[in-house]
């Protein structure tokens, strides 16, 4: 017997999922969570929407950086000029997640919690080295969106935990992100490789600081340090991409399924993280030109 | 079950309904409310039969729980003619042979309305981008394109 309730403050949305552990689910956009109730692959017998507390949805600059309600629809990403210039990965990958009607409802927390290997919007959080605030019976606490995801379907919330809002630093000069997938058609499709890539350069165009992140090629999105080192201390050449495709290819631990093979997955990842990382590099360059343009006149 | 009461806005009417958590707002929308012109196709928001707005933003209904519809203003297909005049996209989708079956029809025109209502003038990539989540299993996708592109131009001319 399933039952629906609204909460309007952060304390009764926590009472109310701790009061009912293992069996309220939480609903934000819903574009997973229906398929879901509709297949049978979840049972709730409670449907948190926190959609009705203050502030879940929508977004603020705050201290240079951004807060984004864990609520706000990929959409309102889409149409926030300020956040589409300081991250253009993470509105890119949020905005790839199905099609403008999934877009109108489809939100960062849901597709973080849903915690599918293939999801686009992660790969892109945790290269932008995003945090977020997890509400629950014990207070408020941040962390890093690495550390919510533990597996297909699985995440490390405890029960009465759901995540309030997203945080975004503020960028050093001469930053950017991007964010590119594969796959087998032009849209509408679920990742069967994902690439985040962030960068920082030094006025000379030097990589000072990098995260490269992996989607769809292990159980959870997958930081790779070692690729990220790759680039970090030269201009983007040939000998950065080369160490960077193979330190990506290296970190894949993928499925074999219909969608790809092991082999594949792993060959697409290198491609995929040098092209990312070259969208990423040229965005970071280009702003400092814009930035000079403005300074000269 | 405990029922809900969700009070709305339809198609600019204000509409009050009970309903059951578990059911979709396309749910309510055809077998309560009898505005059967949204399609239920795949009811898991792929196929975009069932689009129809939330404060004006473009949704799939069942991917909507009907209860979420409170305090919301919806507008299906059915408030798309004004009486007997028909939308221009409703005109341009006839003229242009942009339908067979007809399935699909209700849900790419409210989608494309969308579309319009943000960008006036939206280009061809634009157009098939937005409406990607829009399955058209019979008529292809050339004549809705067209007909959707020429409804655009004659909305910009009035």
């Amino acid at each position: 017997m399933l039952d629906y309730t609204a909460p309007s403050t952060v304390e009764e949305a926590v009472r109310i999922l701790a009061g009912a552990p293992g069996t309220a689910k939480v609903l934000s956009g819903g574009t997973d969570l229906l398929v879901q109730l509709r297949s049978g692959r979840a049972k709730p017998g409670l449907i948190v929407d926190i959609k009705k507390i203050p502030g879940i949805s929508g977004i603020r600059e705050r201290d240079g950086g951004f807060v984004i309600g864990a609520s706000t629809p990929g959409a309102v990403l889409g149409e926030c000029e300020a956040l589409r210039q300081a991250w253009p990965g993470v509105v890119e990958a949020a905005n790839l997640i199905g099609s403008t009607q999934v877009q109108g409802r489809a939100s960062l927390a849901g597709n973080l919690c849903n915690a599918s290997p293939a999801a686009d919007s992660v790969p892109a959080l945790i290269a932008a080295r995003a945090t977020c605030v997890v509400a629950g019976p014990s207070g408020r606490r941040e962390v890093a969106v690495e550390s919510i995801a533990t597996g297909p379907g699985r995440t490390s919330l405890s029960p009465g935990e759901f995540i309030l809002e997203f945080h975004l630093p503020k960028r050093p000069p001469r930053s950017a992100d991007a964010y590119l997938r594969f796959i087998p058609r032009t849209e509408m499709d679920i990742a069967v490789v994902g690439a985040a890539v962030s960068l920082t350069l030094d006025a000379g165009g030097v990589c000072a600081d990098a995260r490269v992140v992996l989607g769809a090629v292990a159980p959870t999105a997958t930081l790779v340090p070692e690729a990220a080192a790759a680039l970090v201390g030269r201009k983007l050449d040939e000998t950065s991409l080369a160490g960077l495709d193979q330190a990506a290819r290296r970190a894949c631990k993928p499925i074999d399924d219909k969608r790809g093979t092991i082999e594949y997955r792993t060959k697409v990842a290198g491609v995929l993280a040098r092209r990312t990382a070259t969208i990423a590099y040229e965005r970071a360059g280009s702003i400092d030109e814009k930035a000079s343009r403005i300074d000269h006149h | 079950m405990r029922k809900h009461h969700v009070s709305t806005i339809i198609n600019g009417e204000p509409t009050e309904f009970l309903c059951e958590p578990q059911l979709t707002l396309l749910d309510v929308l055809r077998d309560e409310l009898n505005l059967t012109g949204s399609k239920e196709g795949c009811s898991s928001g792929d196929c975009g039969a069932c689009s129809v707005t939330v404060d004006g933003r473009l949704v799939c209904s069942c991917l909507m729980l009907a209860v979420e519809a409170e305090g919301h203003e919806i507008e299906t297909i059915e408030g798309m003619a004004r009486g007997h005049d028909l939308h221009p996209l409703q005109r341009k989708f006839l003229e242009h042979a942009a339908l067979q079956c007809g399935f699909c029809t209700p849900g790419l025109l409210v989608a494309a309305k969308a579309l319009l209502d943000r960008n006036p003038s939206p280009t061809e990539t634009e157009a098939r981008y937005w409406l990607a989540g829009n399955l058209c299993r019979c008529t292809g996708y050339d004549k809705v394109i067209r007909a959707v592109l020429d409804a655009a131009a004659e909305l910009r001319a009035e």
